[in-house]
Protein backbone atom coordinates (compact mmCIF):
# COMPACT_ATOMS: atom_id res chain seq x y z
CA UNK A 1 0.00 0.00 0.00
CA UNK A 2 1.10 3.50 -0.83
CA UNK A 3 -0.48 6.62 0.64
CA UNK A 4 0.77 10.01 -0.41
CA UNK A 5 -0.34 13.60 -0.58
CA UNK A 6 0.38 15.30 -3.87
CA UNK A 7 -0.35 18.62 -5.55
CA UNK A 8 -1.55 18.38 -9.14
CA UNK A 9 -1.24 21.52 -11.23
CA UNK A 10 -3.31 21.45 -14.39
CA UNK A 11 -4.03 23.69 -17.37
CA UNK A 12 -7.36 24.76 -18.85
CA UNK A 13 -7.62 21.86 -21.29
CA UNK A 14 -6.86 19.33 -18.57
CA UNK A 15 -9.40 20.78 -16.19
CA UNK A 16 -12.19 19.70 -18.53
CA UNK A 17 -11.30 16.02 -18.29
CA UNK A 18 -12.69 13.65 -15.66
CA UNK A 19 -9.26 12.97 -14.19
CA UNK A 20 -10.37 12.01 -10.71
CA UNK A 21 -13.00 9.66 -12.04
CA UNK A 22 -10.42 7.83 -14.21
CA UNK A 23 -7.94 7.63 -11.36
CA UNK A 24 -10.56 5.95 -9.25
CA UNK A 25 -12.07 3.67 -11.89
CA UNK A 26 -9.11 2.75 -14.08
CA UNK A 27 -6.35 2.82 -11.47
CA UNK A 28 -8.29 1.72 -8.42
CA UNK A 29 -6.99 4.51 -6.21
CA UNK A 30 -8.70 5.90 -3.14
CA UNK A 31 -8.78 9.65 -3.60
CA UNK A 32 -9.35 12.21 -0.88
CA UNK A 33 -9.53 15.73 -2.28
CA UNK A 34 -8.11 18.00 0.39
CA UNK A 35 -8.21 21.26 -1.48
CA UNK A 36 -8.95 22.36 -4.99
CA UNK A 37 -9.01 25.64 -6.81
CA UNK A 38 -9.65 26.63 -10.40
CA UNK A 39 -9.10 30.21 -11.49
CA UNK A 40 -11.31 32.02 -14.04
CA UNK A 41 -8.88 30.95 -16.79
CA UNK A 42 -9.70 27.37 -15.81
CA UNK A 43 -6.18 26.62 -14.63
CA UNK A 44 -5.89 25.22 -11.19
CA UNK A 45 -4.53 22.80 -8.68
CA UNK A 46 -5.71 19.89 -6.63
CA UNK A 47 -4.30 18.77 -3.34
CA UNK A 48 -5.17 15.10 -3.05
CA UNK A 49 -4.33 12.16 -0.90
CA UNK A 50 -3.91 9.08 -3.09
CA UNK A 51 -3.79 5.58 -1.73
CA UNK A 52 -3.70 2.19 -3.40
CA UNK A 53 -1.27 -0.64 -4.07
CA UNK A 54 2.16 0.36 -5.25
CA UNK A 55 1.69 -0.59 -8.91
CA UNK A 56 -1.69 1.17 -9.22
CA UNK A 57 -0.25 4.25 -7.57
CA UNK A 58 2.67 4.38 -10.04
CA UNK A 59 0.35 3.76 -13.00
CA UNK A 60 -2.04 6.46 -11.79
CA UNK A 61 0.75 8.98 -11.44
CA UNK A 62 2.08 8.09 -14.90
CA UNK A 63 -1.41 8.59 -16.32
CA UNK A 64 -1.49 12.09 -14.81
CA UNK A 65 1.98 12.93 -16.10
CA UNK A 66 1.13 11.66 -19.58
CA UNK A 67 -1.80 14.04 -19.62
CA UNK A 68 0.60 16.86 -18.84
CA UNK A 69 -0.56 17.38 -15.27
CA UNK A 70 2.37 18.46 -13.09
CA UNK A 71 2.42 16.26 -10.01
CA UNK A 72 4.47 17.24 -7.01
CA UNK A 73 4.63 15.67 -3.59
CA UNK A 74 3.28 17.76 -0.78
CA UNK A 75 4.80 18.31 2.60
CA UNK A 76 4.30 20.62 5.58
CA UNK A 77 1.66 22.82 4.13
CA UNK A 78 0.11 24.77 6.97
CA UNK A 79 2.52 26.90 8.94
CA UNK A 80 1.44 28.12 12.35
CA UNK A 81 3.30 31.23 13.46
CA UNK A 82 3.33 30.86 17.20
CA UNK A 83 4.68 34.38 17.69
CA UNK A 84 1.78 35.91 15.74
CA UNK A 85 -0.85 33.70 17.39
CA UNK A 86 -2.63 35.48 20.25
CA UNK A 87 -4.08 32.24 21.64
CA UNK A 88 -7.74 33.14 21.21
CA UNK A 89 -8.55 29.59 20.14
CA UNK A 90 -11.04 30.47 17.40
CA UNK A 91 -9.35 28.03 14.99
CA UNK A 92 -9.82 25.06 17.28
CA UNK A 93 -13.55 24.76 16.66
CA UNK A 94 -12.97 24.74 12.89
CA UNK A 95 -10.04 22.35 12.66
CA UNK A 96 -11.65 19.00 11.71
CA UNK A 97 -8.74 16.81 12.79
CA UNK A 98 -7.71 18.48 16.03
CA UNK A 99 -4.35 19.58 14.61
CA UNK A 100 -4.99 23.02 16.05
CA UNK A 101 -6.33 22.20 19.48
CA UNK A 102 -6.80 23.36 23.05
CA UNK A 103 -5.81 20.25 24.97
CA UNK A 104 -5.77 21.75 28.43
CA UNK A 105 -8.99 23.61 29.15
CA UNK A 106 -7.46 25.11 32.30
CA UNK A 107 -4.74 27.01 30.47
CA UNK A 108 -6.73 27.30 27.19
CA UNK A 109 -3.47 27.30 25.22
CA UNK A 110 -3.56 26.50 21.53
CA UNK A 111 -1.10 24.01 20.04
CA UNK A 112 -0.53 22.80 16.48
CA UNK A 113 0.33 19.25 15.44
CA UNK A 114 1.45 19.25 11.83
CA UNK A 115 1.07 15.46 11.61
CA UNK A 116 -2.68 15.74 12.04
CA UNK A 117 -3.14 18.61 9.60
CA UNK A 118 -4.98 17.75 6.38
CA UNK A 119 -4.56 21.22 4.85
CA UNK A 120 -8.25 22.00 4.62
CA UNK A 121 -7.33 25.65 5.30
CA UNK A 122 -10.38 26.31 7.47
CA UNK A 123 -8.08 27.91 10.04
CA UNK A 124 -6.87 30.51 7.56
CA UNK A 125 -10.24 32.20 7.33
CA UNK A 126 -11.13 32.22 10.98
CA UNK A 127 -7.78 33.38 12.41
CA UNK A 128 -8.07 37.10 13.26
CA UNK A 129 -4.32 37.72 13.36
CA UNK A 130 -3.56 35.54 10.32
CA UNK A 131 -1.18 33.41 12.33
CA UNK A 132 -1.67 30.42 10.02
CA UNK A 133 -0.33 30.40 6.51
CA UNK A 134 -0.61 28.00 3.64
CA UNK A 135 2.72 26.95 2.20
CA UNK A 136 3.06 24.67 -0.76
CA UNK A 137 6.40 23.19 0.04
CA UNK A 138 7.34 20.49 -2.38
CA UNK A 139 9.77 17.84 -1.35
CA UNK B 1 -14.01 41.94 63.22
CA UNK B 2 -15.00 42.56 59.61
CA UNK B 3 -12.13 43.68 57.44
CA UNK B 4 -12.05 47.26 56.15
CA UNK B 5 -9.29 48.83 54.10
CA UNK B 6 -8.90 52.24 52.53
CA UNK B 7 -7.23 52.95 49.22
CA UNK B 8 -4.50 54.83 51.10
CA UNK B 9 -3.81 51.92 53.45
CA UNK B 10 -3.46 49.57 50.49
CA UNK B 11 -1.13 52.00 48.72
CA UNK B 12 0.97 52.30 51.85
CA UNK B 13 1.47 48.52 51.75
CA UNK B 14 2.20 48.65 48.00
CA UNK B 15 4.89 51.29 48.59
CA UNK B 16 6.48 49.10 51.24
CA UNK B 17 6.33 46.10 48.93
CA UNK B 18 4.07 44.29 51.40
CA UNK B 19 0.78 44.20 49.52
CA UNK B 20 -0.78 40.79 49.05
CA UNK B 21 -1.86 40.62 45.43
CA UNK B 22 -3.50 37.69 43.65
CA UNK B 23 -5.15 37.28 40.26
CA UNK B 24 -8.90 36.84 39.80
CA UNK B 25 -8.18 33.18 39.06
CA UNK B 26 -5.96 32.58 42.08
CA UNK B 27 -8.48 34.18 44.43
CA UNK B 28 -10.99 31.41 43.65
CA UNK B 29 -8.71 28.71 45.01
CA UNK B 30 -7.78 30.82 48.04
CA UNK B 31 -11.42 31.34 48.95
CA UNK B 32 -12.11 27.63 48.62
CA UNK B 33 -9.16 26.93 50.91
CA UNK B 34 -9.66 29.66 53.52
CA UNK B 35 -13.21 30.92 53.21
CA UNK B 36 -14.32 34.46 52.43
CA UNK B 37 -13.52 36.05 55.77
CA UNK B 38 -9.95 34.85 56.11
CA UNK B 39 -9.18 35.44 52.43
CA UNK B 40 -10.55 38.99 52.75
CA UNK B 41 -8.28 39.59 55.73
CA UNK B 42 -5.22 38.48 53.81
CA UNK B 43 -5.70 39.82 50.28
CA UNK B 44 -5.23 43.50 49.46
CA UNK B 45 -5.69 43.56 45.71
CA UNK B 46 -7.10 41.21 43.06
CA UNK B 47 -5.96 41.72 39.48
CA UNK B 48 -8.09 41.05 36.40
CA UNK B 49 -7.36 40.83 32.70
CA UNK B 50 -8.95 40.66 29.28
CA UNK B 51 -7.55 40.50 25.76
CA UNK B 52 -10.19 40.62 23.09
CA UNK B 53 -11.21 42.33 19.88
CA UNK B 54 -12.45 45.81 20.83
CA UNK B 55 -13.64 47.75 17.79
CA UNK B 56 -14.35 50.99 19.60
CA UNK B 57 -10.67 51.86 19.93
CA UNK B 58 -8.36 54.39 18.35
CA UNK B 59 -5.40 56.69 18.74
CA UNK B 60 -5.34 60.48 18.93
CA UNK B 61 -2.20 61.84 17.30
CA UNK B 62 -0.59 65.25 17.06
CA UNK B 63 1.91 64.99 14.21
CA UNK B 64 3.74 68.27 14.85
CA UNK B 65 3.91 70.94 12.17
CA UNK B 66 5.51 70.82 8.75
CA UNK B 67 7.27 73.74 7.06
CA UNK B 68 5.39 75.36 5.45
CA UNK B 69 2.51 74.50 7.73
CA UNK B 70 -0.52 72.46 6.66
CA UNK B 71 -4.03 72.32 8.10
CA UNK B 72 -4.76 68.68 7.40
CA UNK B 73 -8.20 68.30 5.85
CA UNK B 74 -7.82 64.63 5.10
CA UNK B 75 -5.02 62.49 6.46
CA UNK B 76 -3.92 58.88 5.89
CA UNK B 77 -1.53 56.53 7.66
CA UNK B 78 -0.40 53.65 5.43
CA UNK B 79 -3.38 54.44 3.22
CA UNK B 80 -5.90 54.23 6.08
CA UNK B 81 -7.72 57.47 6.71
CA UNK B 82 -7.66 59.12 10.11
CA UNK B 83 -10.29 61.67 11.13
CA UNK B 84 -8.78 65.11 10.65
CA UNK B 85 -11.73 67.34 11.52
CA UNK B 86 -9.80 68.81 14.44
CA UNK B 87 -7.01 71.35 14.77
CA UNK B 88 -4.39 71.54 12.00
CA UNK B 89 -2.22 68.52 12.79
CA UNK B 90 -4.44 66.54 15.16
CA UNK B 91 -6.07 63.35 13.90
CA UNK B 92 -7.82 60.28 15.29
CA UNK B 93 -7.19 56.89 13.72
CA UNK B 94 -9.96 54.39 14.45
CA UNK B 95 -9.43 50.63 14.71
CA UNK B 96 -12.00 49.62 12.10
CA UNK B 97 -11.10 52.17 9.42
CA UNK B 98 -10.23 50.56 6.06
CA UNK B 99 -7.98 51.75 3.23
CA UNK B 100 -9.89 53.81 0.63
CA UNK B 101 -9.33 51.14 -2.02
CA UNK B 102 -10.14 48.09 0.12
CA UNK B 103 -12.31 45.60 -1.80
CA UNK B 104 -14.40 45.19 1.38
CA UNK B 105 -17.12 42.59 0.78
CA UNK B 106 -17.23 43.03 -3.00
CA UNK B 107 -15.69 39.59 -3.24
CA UNK B 108 -17.53 37.98 -0.36
CA UNK B 109 -16.34 37.23 2.24
CA UNK B 110 -13.74 40.02 2.23
CA UNK B 111 -10.36 39.49 3.84
CA UNK B 112 -9.83 42.91 5.46
CA UNK B 113 -6.11 42.27 5.64
CA UNK B 114 -5.17 45.77 6.77
CA UNK B 115 -7.05 48.50 8.62
CA UNK B 116 -6.87 50.99 11.46
CA UNK B 117 -6.14 48.28 14.04
CA UNK B 118 -3.10 47.21 12.01
CA UNK B 119 -1.96 50.84 11.71
CA UNK B 120 -2.11 51.16 15.50
CA UNK B 121 -0.24 47.84 15.86
CA UNK B 122 2.49 49.06 13.46
CA UNK B 123 2.61 52.47 15.12
CA UNK B 124 3.15 51.04 18.60
CA UNK B 125 5.70 48.57 17.14
CA UNK B 126 7.58 51.71 16.01
CA UNK B 127 7.48 50.70 12.37
CA UNK B 128 7.79 53.51 9.80
CA UNK B 129 4.37 54.57 8.50
CA UNK B 130 3.51 56.49 5.33
CA UNK B 131 1.82 59.76 6.29
CA UNK B 132 -0.18 61.60 3.63
CA UNK B 133 -2.31 64.70 4.05
CA UNK B 134 -4.14 67.11 1.80
CA UNK B 135 -5.63 70.53 2.43
CA UNK B 136 -7.02 73.58 0.68
CA UNK B 137 -4.42 76.07 1.90
CA UNK B 138 -4.98 79.12 4.08
CA UNK B 139 -2.93 82.21 4.77
CA UNK B 140 -1.64 80.70 8.00
CA UNK B 141 -1.43 77.10 6.68
CA UNK B 142 -0.41 77.47 3.03
CA UNK B 143 0.67 73.89 2.32
CA UNK B 144 -1.78 71.75 0.34
CA UNK B 145 -0.10 68.38 0.21
CA UNK B 146 2.20 66.38 2.45
CA UNK B 147 3.74 62.97 1.97
CA UNK B 148 6.34 61.58 4.32
CA UNK B 149 7.33 58.67 6.52
CA UNK B 150 6.99 58.83 10.30
CA UNK B 151 7.33 56.63 13.36
CA UNK B 152 5.76 56.87 16.80
CA UNK B 153 8.87 58.67 18.05
CA UNK B 154 8.39 61.49 15.53
CA UNK B 155 4.95 62.61 16.72
CA UNK B 156 4.29 64.94 19.64
CA UNK B 157 1.52 63.03 21.36
CA UNK B 158 -0.11 59.72 20.62
CA UNK B 159 -2.63 58.49 23.09
CA UNK B 160 -4.92 55.55 22.89
CA UNK B 161 -8.46 56.66 23.57
CA UNK B 162 -10.99 53.88 23.32
CA UNK B 163 -14.62 54.96 23.70
CA UNK B 164 -15.87 51.46 24.53
CA UNK B 165 -13.75 48.61 25.90
CA UNK B 166 -13.95 45.83 28.46
CA UNK B 167 -17.61 45.01 27.91
CA UNK B 168 -19.08 43.53 31.05
CA UNK B 169 -20.37 40.23 29.68
CA UNK B 170 -21.38 39.64 26.07
CA UNK B 171 -23.57 37.51 23.82
CA UNK B 172 -22.80 33.95 22.88
CA UNK B 173 -23.27 33.97 19.11
CA UNK B 174 -24.83 31.21 16.99
CA UNK B 175 -26.18 30.94 13.47
CA UNK B 176 -29.63 29.41 13.03
CA UNK B 177 -29.60 29.98 9.27
CA UNK B 178 -28.55 27.49 6.64
CA UNK B 179 -25.43 29.19 5.27
CA UNK B 180 -22.11 30.13 6.89
CA UNK B 181 -22.10 33.73 8.08
CA UNK B 182 -19.18 36.07 8.77
CA UNK B 183 -19.64 38.30 11.79
CA UNK B 184 -17.75 40.35 14.35
CA UNK B 185 -18.12 37.24 16.51
CA UNK B 186 -16.15 35.27 13.91
CA UNK B 187 -17.24 32.68 11.38
CA UNK B 188 -20.53 31.07 12.39
CA UNK B 189 -21.38 27.74 10.84
CA UNK B 190 -24.97 27.08 9.73
CA UNK B 191 -27.59 25.30 11.81
CA UNK B 192 -25.83 26.17 15.05
CA UNK B 193 -22.58 24.49 13.96
CA UNK B 194 -20.62 26.48 16.53
CA UNK B 195 -21.14 29.02 19.29
CA UNK B 196 -18.69 31.87 19.70
CA UNK B 197 -18.12 33.92 22.82
CA UNK B 198 -15.83 36.76 23.75
CA UNK B 199 -14.91 37.44 27.34
CA UNK B 200 -12.33 36.20 29.78
CA UNK B 201 -15.11 35.22 32.22
CA UNK B 202 -13.85 34.90 35.78
CA UNK B 203 -10.76 36.97 34.85
CA UNK B 204 -12.68 39.80 33.19
CA UNK B 205 -12.44 43.25 34.86
CA UNK B 206 -16.09 44.24 35.16
CA UNK B 207 -17.30 40.72 35.95
CA UNK B 208 -15.17 40.96 39.09
CA UNK B 209 -16.56 44.35 40.09
CA UNK B 210 -20.15 43.94 38.96
CA UNK B 211 -21.48 47.17 40.50
CA UNK B 212 -18.35 49.26 39.66
CA UNK B 213 -17.67 49.85 43.36
CA UNK B 214 -13.94 50.36 42.87
CA UNK B 215 -13.68 50.84 39.09
CA UNK B 216 -14.61 54.40 38.19
CA UNK B 217 -13.45 57.53 36.46
CA UNK B 218 -9.74 57.97 37.09
CA UNK B 219 -8.99 54.34 37.94
CA UNK B 220 -5.42 53.47 36.93
CA UNK B 221 -5.28 50.31 34.82
CA UNK B 222 -3.08 48.09 32.63
CA UNK B 223 -3.75 49.25 29.08
CA UNK B 224 -2.06 47.87 25.98
CA UNK B 225 1.01 46.81 27.92
CA UNK B 226 1.41 50.19 29.62
CA UNK B 227 -0.40 52.27 32.19
CA UNK B 228 -3.77 53.81 31.32
CA UNK B 229 -6.82 55.20 33.03
CA UNK B 230 -10.57 54.84 32.98
CA UNK B 231 -11.64 58.10 31.31
CA UNK B 232 -15.40 57.79 31.49
CA UNK B 233 -18.07 55.14 31.28
CA UNK B 234 -17.92 53.57 27.84
CA UNK B 235 -20.45 54.12 25.08
CA UNK B 236 -23.50 51.85 25.40
CA UNK B 237 -22.82 51.61 29.17
CA UNK B 238 -26.09 50.09 30.33
CA UNK B 239 -25.77 48.94 33.92
CA UNK B 240 -29.48 48.59 34.71
CA UNK B 241 -29.96 45.15 33.16
CA UNK B 242 -31.10 41.89 34.79
CA UNK B 243 -28.47 40.50 37.15
CA UNK B 244 -27.89 37.23 38.93
CA UNK B 245 -27.92 36.89 42.74
CA UNK B 246 -24.16 37.49 42.71
CA UNK B 247 -24.73 40.86 41.03
CA UNK B 248 -23.24 39.74 37.72
CA UNK B 249 -25.22 41.00 34.72
CA UNK B 250 -26.91 38.27 32.68
CA UNK B 251 -26.26 40.15 29.44
CA UNK B 252 -23.96 42.87 28.10
CA UNK B 253 -24.00 45.74 30.61
CA UNK B 254 -21.27 48.15 31.73
CA UNK B 255 -18.42 49.35 29.52
CA UNK B 256 -15.32 51.50 29.99
CA UNK B 257 -13.84 54.37 28.03
CA UNK B 258 -10.09 54.15 28.56
CA UNK B 259 -7.13 56.37 27.82
CA UNK B 260 -3.35 56.12 27.98
CA UNK B 261 -0.08 57.21 26.42
CA UNK B 262 0.60 54.98 23.40
CA UNK B 263 4.34 55.65 23.57
CA UNK B 264 4.71 53.43 26.63
CA UNK B 265 2.50 50.62 25.29
CA UNK B 266 3.57 47.49 23.44
CA UNK B 267 2.65 45.72 20.17
CA UNK B 268 2.20 42.53 22.18
CA UNK B 269 -0.92 43.98 23.81
CA UNK B 270 -2.38 46.00 20.92
CA UNK B 271 -2.74 43.64 17.97
CA UNK B 272 -4.39 44.43 14.64
CA UNK B 273 -6.93 41.85 13.54
CA UNK B 274 -8.94 40.89 10.45
CA UNK B 275 -12.39 39.36 10.73
CA UNK B 276 -13.20 37.68 7.45
CA UNK B 277 -16.36 39.09 5.88
CA UNK B 278 -16.64 41.68 8.65
CA UNK B 279 -13.70 44.06 8.87
CA UNK B 280 -10.55 45.12 10.64
CA UNK B 281 -10.27 45.71 14.37
CA UNK B 282 -7.85 45.78 17.28
CA UNK B 283 -7.22 43.30 20.08
CA UNK B 284 -6.73 45.35 23.26
CA UNK B 285 -5.23 44.14 26.52
CA UNK B 286 -6.80 45.59 29.65
CA UNK B 287 -6.25 44.76 33.31
CA UNK B 288 -8.03 46.43 36.20
CA UNK B 289 -6.84 46.12 39.81
CA UNK B 290 -9.58 45.59 42.36
CA UNK B 291 -8.78 46.72 45.89
CA UNK B 292 -10.29 44.46 48.54
CA UNK B 293 -11.85 47.22 50.62
CA UNK B 294 -14.00 44.71 52.49
CA UNK B 295 -15.36 41.19 52.33
CA UNK B 296 -18.03 42.23 49.85
CA UNK B 297 -15.36 43.13 47.27
CA UNK B 298 -13.64 39.83 47.88
CA UNK B 299 -16.88 37.96 47.24
CA UNK B 300 -17.25 39.74 43.92
CA UNK B 301 -13.72 38.89 42.82
CA UNK B 302 -14.13 35.22 43.75
CA UNK B 303 -16.74 34.77 41.03
CA UNK B 304 -16.26 31.59 38.98
CA UNK B 305 -16.91 30.84 35.31
CA UNK B 306 -19.88 28.63 36.20
CA UNK B 307 -21.55 31.55 37.99
CA UNK B 308 -21.40 33.85 34.96
CA UNK B 309 -24.15 33.46 32.37
CA UNK B 310 -24.60 35.03 28.97
CA UNK B 311 -27.49 34.98 26.51
CA UNK B 312 -27.33 32.92 23.32
CA UNK B 313 -28.12 35.14 20.34
CA UNK B 314 -28.80 34.17 16.73
CA UNK B 315 -26.68 36.22 14.31
CA UNK B 316 -28.41 35.06 11.13
CA UNK B 317 -31.64 36.96 11.84
CA UNK B 318 -32.03 37.73 15.53
CA UNK B 319 -29.13 40.18 15.87
CA UNK B 320 -29.08 41.85 12.43
CA UNK B 321 -32.83 42.39 12.29
CA UNK B 322 -33.31 42.99 16.02
CA UNK B 323 -35.69 40.04 16.38
CA UNK B 324 -35.91 38.87 19.96
CA UNK B 325 -35.52 35.10 20.07
CA UNK B 326 -35.04 33.33 23.38
CA UNK B 327 -32.33 30.71 22.96
CA UNK B 328 -31.60 30.53 26.67
CA UNK B 329 -28.30 31.24 28.34
CA UNK B 330 -25.05 29.40 28.93
CA UNK B 331 -22.27 29.72 31.49
CA UNK B 332 -18.58 30.30 30.91
CA UNK B 333 -17.41 27.02 32.41
CA UNK B 334 -19.35 25.18 29.71
CA UNK B 335 -18.23 27.61 27.01
CA UNK B 336 -14.62 27.11 28.03
CA UNK B 337 -15.00 23.32 28.06
CA UNK B 338 -15.24 23.34 24.26
CA UNK B 339 -18.84 22.13 24.02
CA UNK B 340 -22.04 23.67 25.19
CA UNK B 341 -25.63 22.54 25.23
CA UNK B 342 -28.03 24.88 23.44
CA UNK B 343 -31.67 23.86 23.03
CA UNK B 344 -30.67 20.23 23.56
CA UNK B 345 -27.90 20.29 20.96
CA UNK B 346 -24.19 19.83 21.71
CA UNK B 347 -22.44 22.74 20.03
CA UNK B 348 -18.65 23.25 19.74
CA UNK B 349 -17.53 26.60 21.15
CA UNK B 350 -15.37 29.21 19.46
CA UNK B 351 -13.52 31.56 21.81
CA UNK B 352 -12.79 35.01 20.36
CA UNK B 353 -11.07 36.53 23.37
CA UNK B 354 -7.72 35.08 24.47
CA UNK B 355 -7.90 33.45 27.89
CA UNK B 356 -4.14 32.72 28.13
CA UNK B 357 -3.38 36.36 27.32
CA UNK B 358 -5.97 37.57 29.85
CA UNK B 359 -4.28 35.45 32.49
CA UNK B 360 -0.90 36.90 31.56
CA UNK B 361 -2.23 40.46 31.91
CA UNK B 362 -3.57 39.73 35.39
CA UNK B 363 -0.19 38.23 36.23
CA UNK B 364 1.78 41.23 34.91
CA UNK B 365 -0.45 43.69 36.76
CA UNK B 366 0.01 41.63 39.92
CA UNK B 367 3.79 41.87 39.53
CA UNK B 368 3.62 45.61 38.92
CA UNK B 369 1.67 46.12 42.13
CA UNK B 370 3.85 43.74 44.16
CA UNK B 371 6.98 45.53 43.02
CA UNK B 372 5.58 48.89 44.12
CA UNK B 373 5.59 50.49 40.67
CA UNK B 374 1.80 50.60 40.31
CA UNK B 375 -0.48 52.12 42.94
CA UNK B 376 -4.24 51.79 43.00
CA UNK B 377 -6.56 54.77 42.67
CA UNK B 378 -9.77 55.86 44.30
CA UNK B 379 -12.19 56.83 41.49
CA UNK B 380 -12.73 60.57 41.06
CA UNK B 381 -16.34 59.80 40.24
CA UNK B 382 -18.20 56.48 40.22
CA UNK B 383 -19.70 55.06 37.02
CA UNK B 384 -23.49 54.88 36.78
CA UNK B 385 -24.43 51.55 38.37
CA UNK B 386 -27.38 49.17 38.54
CA UNK B 387 -29.65 51.82 40.08
CA UNK B 388 -29.14 54.15 37.11
CA UNK B 389 -32.01 54.97 34.83
CA UNK B 390 -30.29 54.58 31.47
CA UNK B 391 -32.36 53.83 28.39
CA UNK B 392 -30.67 51.82 25.64
CA UNK B 393 -31.69 53.83 22.61
CA UNK B 394 -32.03 52.98 18.94
CA UNK B 395 -31.86 55.35 15.99
CA UNK B 396 -35.27 56.81 15.16
CA UNK B 397 -35.94 56.61 11.41
CA UNK B 398 -38.01 59.60 10.46
CA UNK B 399 -39.22 60.64 7.04
CA UNK B 400 -38.13 63.93 5.48
CA UNK B 401 -41.67 65.23 5.98
CA UNK B 402 -41.28 64.97 9.73
CA UNK B 403 -38.36 67.37 9.49
CA UNK B 404 -40.27 69.80 7.28
CA UNK B 405 -43.28 69.78 9.58
CA UNK B 406 -41.15 70.83 12.50
CA UNK B 407 -39.74 73.90 10.80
Amino acid sequence: MVKNRVVCYFSASQSEQPIIFRLARDYDLVINIIKADINPQKEGYLVVELSGDKQSYENGLNYLRDLGVRVEPLSQTVVWHEDVCIQCGACTSFCPTGALVITDRETMEVTFDNEKCIVCAMCLDCCPTRAVELHFEVA
Amino acid sequence: MAVKRTYEEINEKIRKGQAVVVTAEEVIGLVEEKGYTRAAQEIDVVTTGTFGPMCSSGVMINFGHSNPRIKMKRVWLNGVEAYGGLAAVDAYIGATQLPDNDPENKVYPGKFTYGGGHVIHDLVARKPLRLEAISYGTDCYPRKKLETVITLDDVNEAYLFNPRNAYQNYNCAVNLGDRTIYTYMGVLKPRMGNASYSTSGQLSPLLNDPYYRTTGIGTRIFLGGGVGYVAWYGTQHHPNVPRGENGVPLTGAGTLAVIGDLKQMSPEWLVGASFIGYGATLFVGIGVPIPILDEEMLRYTAVKDEEIFCPVVDYSEGYPYCKPNDLGSVNYRDLRSGRVNILGKEVPTTPMSSYPRARKIAQILKEWIQSGRFEITCPVQPLPSADADIVFRSIPERGVNDLNNRR
